[in-house]
């Protein structure tokens, strides 16, 4: 029973509705935390919803139809889910798009897509949770990057700039928040199997995104700052940084 | 500008920093404000909680993602008169700010609690007594008037004569029904800046209880100090203090005493250890073993050594007791405290307080400083007052106690309500809804919740307090 002396806490998850998003919804409700869920997909939140709710008690998860791309909507709505739910300890954003492109094709109307909602809803997801986090002194972000960001490939330009970005704001981020008793988790996945999976050129190692929660979930239980999940990606992710140009330029990877 | 704006956001903490919550705090100055501060705050949605210092023990001054209204700022004293001994004061005007303006002219508050930081607003919010309870009742029976400003905009006038039923509501109200903007109290006229203090070592709660009823009469505060740690027949053995103001006249030449500089409290202890980091060298004793160590020294000590002895002391040492130690609540460490307390009628409160006491022993969570004071009913809507004692107790709270704290205050709970006990709100973070109803009594909540709708319809006014006690029929 919660009680003032043993508060439950709160998470806030930002693109729930489905893969990553909705595994580490399940996993945290498992662990106690109540859920603010947003996508822009409402029926698929509300089912996740009930599904919580059923399990875990009424009042663990509540749903907040948001499309990220509306930014100037983000400090209300972020003011209102700490008021109907008292506090705010964790913030995942988790929300992205990877539209398929072509080797040859350089699509500004994807590129913009991929843009909005993977770098600057993340920025005003973000940058909301910063200010209340840094104020309580307390708190947990948790940034779902990816592997792309590492290098300038091929296959991946608007993707993987997005991603390079968000590495970097989450990196920032910690850097200024650290000090503030903030913890900041950027998670790098390879190839997880969820609706973005079927964008992907070429794909190995694809794991489940209950794999992919479970990673997450324990690293933000050690309070690790970066995780490559699978693991096996950050061996990957050394080589690759340490490909020289002249070798890497003529790679098809 | 957006209300309510996200650089207002701060972390609020109970008094022992146990508990906790992030909420948007303005700091008023003004009663203007305070109306503008309540119409924003309705308009977008959002409820308002009062703060006065945040010296209570549970979660009355939290209002978690909501706003938080600080009035520690509006503390002007509106109005001295040394002759009759009536002060009007802001809400925020603290208990130390209220004797340092009226001591030298030889007049005292009536009431005060066991530390001099909170505000009078708080105070009358909660009602708070002190340990003459049993004498003077509640701080509430000294106010002569207050005015406050309801939700709506409307100020009221009350006082034990005009509006009688709010006064009584008001105070004691919590802040939930209005804020006070100004208060006038009367103060007790004394003859000394010293009282006599007497003490002795008592072997037993029950002897302790025993020694307390036929002295309460002739003695103007009674207070008793219990060794939550010691077991078996030496369960509840502990300390009485027994302290007379001066007669006039005994005290030759009462304005020396009388004198804010005389009162201070020393800055080092054993003219040593600066006093402001005294709670460091407490923190390695803040332990089971380390307690039951130090709590054995102090009742020996009181028993050998100062068994029965007679002394002067300044009135601000005797009462603030608590404020001795600067931070002393730092000592119990990152994971803070929580306080107990539980009111319990006379012909129960023995058996009872044995049974606590060996509850919590048992549990492996005993409190780490018990203190055993008298109570007298009173007229106000809110009570935790009987005609019996309360014992108050500290626990610590550590990262991995508190759902074993959070059971064990569930059985004791239950314990006092079986005994009739009641509980007061200002140290309470423990009670569910469900108990609040039994001690309150439907009557009671039924006519706080009348109050509340007349002087609130909005349901503006709520703390983190309200929402786990009073806003829902249980």
């Amino acid at each position: 029973m919660p009680s003032a002396l043993t508060p439950t806490p709160v998470a806030l998850l930002i693109g729930a509705s489905s893969g990553i998003g909705a595994a580490l919804a399940r996993k945290l409700a498992q662990d106690g935390y109540a859920l603010a869920l947003l996508a822009r997909r409402v029926e698929a939140l509300n089912e996740l919803a009930e599904e919580i709710q059923r399990q875990h008690g009424a009042g663990r998860a509540r749903v907040y139809a948001h499309d990220v791309t509306h930014y100037a909507e983000a400090p209300a709505l972020f003011q209102t889910i700490l008021r109907e739910l008292g506090r705010i300890d964790v913030v995942i954003y988790n929300s992205g798009v990877m539209p398929r492109v072509a080797l040859n094709e350089y699509n500004f109307d994807k590129d913009r897509q991929m843009v909005e909602v993977n770098v600057l809803g993340a920025l005003a997801w973000l940058n909301q949770a910063a200010v209340l986090f840094e104020r309580q002194g307390s708190g947990q972000i948790v940034g779902i990057s990816s592997i792309a960001g590492e290098r300038g490939r091929v296959g991946a330009p608007g993707y993987g700039l997005t991603k390079a970005a968000l590495t970097t704001l989450l990196e920032s981020l910690r850097n200024r928040l650290t000090r503030k008793g903030v913890q900041v988790l950027t998670v790098k996945p390879g190839f997880v199997d969820t609706e973005m999976l079927k964008n992907a050129s070429r794909t190995f190692w694809v794991i489940s995104p209950d794999q992919a929660a479970t990673d997450i979930y324990q690293a933000m239980r050690a309070r690790r700052q970066t995780i490559f999940t699978p693991a096996r990606w950050g061996l990957v992710a050394l080589v690759l940084r340490h490909i020289p140009s002249f070798i890497f330029r003529r790679l098809s990877f | 500008m957006t209300f309510p704006s996200s650089d207002q956001l701060a972390r609020l903490q109970n008094f022992g920093r146990s508990i906790g919550s992030t909420a948007y705090v303005y700091r008023p100055t003004q009663v203007e404000q305070l109306a503008e501060l309540f119409e924003l705050a309705a308009r977008q949605g959002f409820t308002v909680g009062m703060r006065g210092a945040g010296r209570s023990y549970g979660d009355a001054s939290l209002n978690a993602g909501n706003v938080v209204l600080d009035l520690r700022r509006m503390n002007r004293v509106l109005e001295w008169n040394p002759e009759t001994g009536v002060i009007r004061v802001e809400p925020g005007v603290t208990i130390q700010q209220l004797w340092q303006t009226t001591l030298e002219d030889g007049w005292w508050p009536a009431v005060v609690p066991g530390t001099m930081f909170p505000t009078l607003g708080g105070c009358l919010a909660m009602n708070i007594h002190g340990k003459n309870n049993y004498m003077a009742g509640p701080i509430g029976e000294h106010v002569l008037e207050f005015t406050a400003l309801l939700p709506t905009g409307e100020p009221i006038t009350c006082s034990p004569q005009a509006k009688a039923d709010l006064f009584h509501a008001l105070i004691s109200g919590m802040g939930l029904l209005g804020v006070f903007t100004s208060i006038t109290l009367q103060l007790k006229h004394i003859y000394s800046g010293n009282v006599w203090v007497q003490a002795w070592a008592t072997p037993s709660l029950r002897r302790m209880m025993a020694d307390f009823e036929p002295i309460k009469a002739e003695s103007d505060y009674l207070v008793g100090w219990v060794d939550g740690t010691a077991g078996g027949s030496a369960l509840g053995r502990g300390q009485i203090h027994r302290t007379l103001y001066l007669s006039p006249g005994e005290d030759a030449v009462p304005t020396q005493t009388l004198k804010a500089d005389y009162q201070i409290l020393p800055d080092t202890f054993f003219g040593l250890v600066p006093k402001s980091s005294l709670y460091q060298l407490m923190r390695p004793f803040m332990n089971n073993w380390g307690v039951a160590l130090v709590n054995t020294g102090k009742y020996w000590s009181s028993r050998l050594l100062s068994h029965h002895t007679k002394y002067l002391q300044s009135l601000v040492a005797f009462n603030f007791l608590l404020d001795y130690v600067p931070n002393w609540e730092k000592a119990y460490g990152s994971g803070g405290l929580i306080q107990y307390q539980a009111f319990i009628p006379k012909a129960t409160a023995a058996d009872a307080f044995a049974d606590i006491l060996r509850l919590t022993q048992k549990r492996g969570l005993p409190n780490y400083l018990g203190v055993l004071k008298r109570h007298r009913p009173d007229k106000f809507l809110l009570s935790h007052a009987v005609d019996g004692y309360s014992l108050a107790m500290d626990f610590r709270v550590t990262h991995g106690n508190r759902p074993r704290l959070q059971n064990m205050a569930d059985e004791l709970t239950e314990m006092v309500l079986q005994a009739g006990g009641r509980f007061y709100f200002a140290k309470d973070s423990l009670i569910s809804a469900a108990a609040a109803a039994r001690f309150l009594g439907e009557d009671t909540l039924s006519r706080f919740r009348q109050f509340k709708a007349q002087c609130d319809p909005q349901n503006l006014l709520q703390t983190e307090l309200y929402r786990r006690l009073l806003a829902s029929q249980p």
